[in-house]
């Protein structure tokens, strides 16, 4: 049922299968249940997830690479028919980096600042088999995301770049092992909003020309309006939404209509932002699912 | 990338920096030689002088000119170096300090060994198996380093292992009566009695080591281990590392490699200070096991009255305290890529 | 044990004072900090020392001063619980003595150092200027000392005797707390209540005693209890070079110094003493860890 890994072309084949994922995690106060019966499929798109802090979205993408302090359950969570849950680390040293990889949300933080940037993406390269050696390979990354002076960046220590350089470096050097599936977790956050288009226009072109599965976090419904092909909405751990991003504006969720109603509109001006109205019992409804044949 | 007249600069302002702690030490040390309750010249003369050469030695002493020019003799002097007589052997201090000073060198450079050598994989040993036994282990073996006097554990030592287990020698940097056999040279009694071609002693030198070098070395390692284990924690939790982990890194190169290369600078302010309380614990350490060195030599001083050489000691400590300070920020600036 | 009521007054998410909502985070630092056993041990340890130094009178079986030469260094037994020095005196009551000693100079020292430490980082903080870089300076110089050395050497020089030997210790002690409370007031100084005291026409000098320096207490009293360990061991190790309290007084430094010479045989003179520091020092310690896992639970 699952193609073998990099056979086929579909973008509608699943390559990531995840069935009623739990993350719970313990602390003092008792037990947090982060992440509540998540489920979906993707295949090579752009999926977005989108939610406010607290909903749980950063986690599921982490639990997806076994990257989170909680402890996590699922019925199913496979990647080419490959199960991600309980790994060896053997196992994920496999997976992580050479099959899915992670794009952080800020450079400051995310990268090594006493390693230079052409020596950490070496280092993420050293296990991928290719024609070309590490360093060759890490400048052509470095020109794939658009860095004019790549020699120079790779030279360079992480405080001497820039935001989007840093953010255009950290993505270069998550490609370097040419995984399938490239989960970024608020990519552009951190970023100025003018450099942020130029990282999306980035992001989407690799992703397209490398025929990879995108998982895009985001609090930014509207910045994933345009840019994704499907956008799930999660409250409070759950998935309160799913449906094709064009299929936006008929969304029937009352949260997601509230999170549409709350970005201004230059050519709709209103009197008054809607103020975005929270029904705690969304945290404990079972998950919306897309009726079958829904997806584009 | 590097400009040069920037770490130039960076470097002054640190030469800066020492010259003016340099000089408060100096102030300080003055403002407490002058604190003496004790006539000095008393001290000197002993109390069966006359008036007249009472006088003199004060005039020759500068004792009658007005404060801020002693001051200025008194800095000028040690500047050149000449850290006045001791009272007690009416010898030069500078050179009576340089002669003890290698002993305590000596300890407190084999102690820091020790500390690194142990401390280290110890720190990264309990930061990496957090709230295990082993980490329990680890703080509590520095809990002890932190509690326990150093002088009385150094008397526990030699209760145990020499006076009950008789498997070290006993005080002293070679055995009874033999230290003043040996010609000193380097000053250090192992270097020392090699030169002399005494073999014997040779060993006996370095048995007389362990003791002092493990008290201090355990010191060392208790305040190495628990920075380490406390630096490398917060390195473990950056987001780097998660970034790491995302590449596939294996975990000992996240430890090694990328952890500890941002480790690693901090630690060496560490390791210095480690030196620093080492060289102030080889005050009791040294008092403990009758080990001519530095410490010694100002706690005889202090029973002997001797507070010319007193200062003295107390100015060579501090000094070497300063110097290791800025040898650590010019590390500093060295090693971390961001402060270029 | 406390009431529910109070309790609930306590935890409350709305105090109707900053009184109150001090007393909450009190209340709630200090469950913390009792959840920590080694930390409760400490407290213990304290409580401890404490008590030992209030009922000593009660608690010592001997006269701790003086003793019978004919009972000159006998080992432990059930009238000399932990045996005799050279001049006879029970070492069991030196050392429930030697607590008193003990917490009046780590007593002196906190409420001497502090204070001054308080006072040269508040005004440093507050003034700034030229002010601030001098005893910054003056600070800073004396941060790179060694405590121990220069406590000697000011000990030295004062001359024998407690009270001189608090003084050294204090001496060197206050420049963390300059720097403590430099680094609050350098926070606290642009704060709304500051301004809007100022325009309501308080001097500077009001300002700073009444409202900036209570507000680095706080991190001061967590501060000396860290230091408080180390404290008690320079002051060990002034007694045991003979820097301290005048015989006959028992100082636990001093009686290990005592008990050296006689270490091969009567081992028990110098060691119990020692053990008593350890101890005490290890309950401080302690105490200090808990201290800072209820205010820095990260730093863990």
């Amino acid at each position: 049922m699952f193609s073998t890994p990099g056979a086929s072309d579909m973008s509608d084949t699943p390559i990531l299968d995840i069935q009623n994922l739990n993350v719970r995690f313990d602390t003092p106060k008792g037990e947090f249940h982060a992440v509540k019966d998540v489920s979906f499929t993707m295949g090579r798109e752009k999926l977005a997830i989108v939610g406010e802090s607290g909903s749980g979205k950063t986690q599921t993408g982490r639990a997806i690479l076994g990257l989170t302090q909680g402890r996590i359950t699922a019925d199913r969570m496979t990647f080419h028919g490959s199960n991600l849950v309980g790994l060896s680390p053997l196992a994920w040293r496999e997976i992580r980096g050479r099959r899915i990889a992670m794009v952080m949300q800020d450079p400051k933080y995310s990268l090594n600042p006493v390693m230079t940037i052409g020596d950490q993406l070496i280092e993420a390269g050293q296990r991928h088999k290719g024609p070309a050696g590490p360093r060759q390979r890490a400048l052509e990354m470095l020109e794939a995301v658009k860095i004019r002076d790549p020699q120079r960046v790779f030279r360079a220590w992480p405080h001497e770049l820039s935001g989007g350089m840093g953010q255009r470096a950290m993505i270069a050097m998550m490609l370097m092992a040419e995984p399938e599936l490239l989960i970024a977790d608020e990519p552009t956050s951190a970023l100025d909003v003018t450099v942020r288009l130029q990282v999306l226009a980035i992001l989407d072109d690799l992703v397209k020309t490398r025929n990879m599965g995108l998982i895009f976090i985001s609090h930014d419904l509207n910045l994933v309006r345009t840019f994704a092909d499907r956008v799930l909405i999660m409250y409070g751990g759950r998935v309160v939404e799913e449906l094709p991003a064009r299929d936006l504006y008929s969304a029937t969720h009352p949260y997601t209509k509230g999170l549409l109603a709350c970005a201004p509109e230059v050519d709709n001006p209103k009197k008054r932002l809607a103020i975005l109205s929270r029904d705690p019992a969304w945290a404990d409804a079972p998950q919306v699912r897309q009726p079958a044949g829904g997806r584009s | 990338m590097l400009i040069k007249s920037r770490r130039l600069r960076g470097l002054l302002n640190s030469l800066g920096s020492v010259a003016v702690t340099l000089f408060g030490l100096l102030l300080v040390t003055f403002v407490i030689s002058r604190l003496l309750p004790a006539d000095p010249v008393l001290a000197i003369v002993g109390d069966h002088a006359t008036d007249e050469y009472v006088e003199r030695v004060r005039e020759q002493l500068g004792l009658n000119e007005p404060i801020l020019v002693q001051f200025w003799i008194y800095f000028t002097n040690v500047i050149q170096g000449d850290l006045g007589q001791s009272i007690r052997t009416s010898q030069p201090i500078a050179q009576e300090l340089m002669n003890v000073f290698p002993a305590t060198l000596e300890l407190a450079t084999l102690g820091t060994i020790i500390g690194i050598i142990f401390g280290i994989p110890l720190g990264v040993l309990a930061a990496v198996r957090k709230d295990t036994l082993i980490d329990h282990v680890v703080r509590f073996v520095g809990l002890v380093g932190y509690s326990v006097p150093i002088f009385w554990l150094g008397l526990m030592g030699l209760l145990v292992f020499y006076a009950k287990l008789d498997w070290l020698p006993g005080p002293g940097r070679l055995d009874f009566g033999y230290e003043d056999m040996i010609t000193p040279v380097t000053g250090l009694m192992t270097v020392d009695t090699l030169i002399a071609g005494d073999m014997d002693l040779f060993w006996n030198a370095l048995g007389h080591l362990i003791l002092p070098a493990s008290l201090l070395g355990y010191f060392s390692l208790a305040y190495i281990s628990r920075m380490t284990r406390s630096l490398m924690l917060g390195q473990l939790s950056q987001e780097y590392i998660l970034t790491a982990r995302v590449k596939g890194v294996s975990e000992s190169r996240i430890i090694w490699k990328h952890a500890m290369g941002n480790v690693l600078v901090p630690l060496i302010t560490v390791i210095a200070l480690s030196y620093g309380n080492l060289l102030e614990g080889s005050v009791l350490t040294e008092t403990v096991f009758a080990w001519r060195g530095l410490g010694l030599y100002i706690t005889d001083s202090i029973f002997g009255q001797d507070m010319p050489a007193v200062m003295g000691g107390t100015i060579v400590v501090g000094a070497v305290f300063i110097v290791i300070n800025m040898l650590t920020d010019v590390a500093y600036r060295l090693l971390d890529p961001r402060a270029q | 044990m406390i009431s529910a009521s109070f309790r609930a007054w306590l935890l409350s998410d709305v105090p109707d004072s900053r009184f109150q909502a001090r007393m909450g985070r009190f209340y709630l630092g200090w469950l913390t900090f009792a959840r920590n056993p080694l930390a409760m041990l400490g407290l213990f340890i304290l409580i401890l020392l404490v008590v030992m130094a209030i009922f000593a009178p009660w608690i010592s079986p001997h006269n701790p001063l003086w003793g019978e030469l004919g009972d000159r260094l006998l080992p432990p037994s059930s009238k000399f619980l932990l045996g005799t020095d050279d001049q006879g005196r029970d070492i069991f009551s030196r050392i429930v003595y030697g607590a008193r000693t003990t917490l009046y100079i780590i007593g002196l020292v906190a409420v001497t150092a502090a204070p001054i430490g308080l006072l040269i980082g508040a005004t440093a903080g507050y003034i700034g200027g030229w002010v601030e870089t001098t005893l910054m300076r003056l600070t800073d110089a004396f941060l790179a000392y060694p405590k121990l050395i220069l406590a000697l050497a000011f000990a030295a020089a004062l001359g024998a005797g407690l009270e001189n030997a608090v003084l050294a210790i204090a001496i060197t002690s206050w420049p963390p707390y300059a720097r403590i409370a430099r680094a609050e007031t350098l926070t606290v100084r642009n704060s709304d209540y500051v301004a809007a005291a100022r325009m309501t026409g308080a001097g500077s000098l009001r300002i700073l005693f009444g409202h900036i320096m209570p507000m680095c207490i706080p991190s001061l009293i967590v501060r000396v209890s860290l230091d408080m360990a180390g404290i008690i061991l320079i002051a060990a190790g002034l007694g045991f070079l003979g820097l301290g309290v005048a015989p006959p007084q028992p100082e636990w430094g001093s009686m290990v110094s005592e008990g050296r010479s006689q270490i091969l045989e009567q081992w028990w003179v110098c060691t119990y003493p020692g053990i008593a520091i350890c101890i005490v020092s290890l309950g401080f310690n302690l105490i200090g860890d808990g201290l800072r896992d209820v205010l820095d639970p990260r730093g863990k």
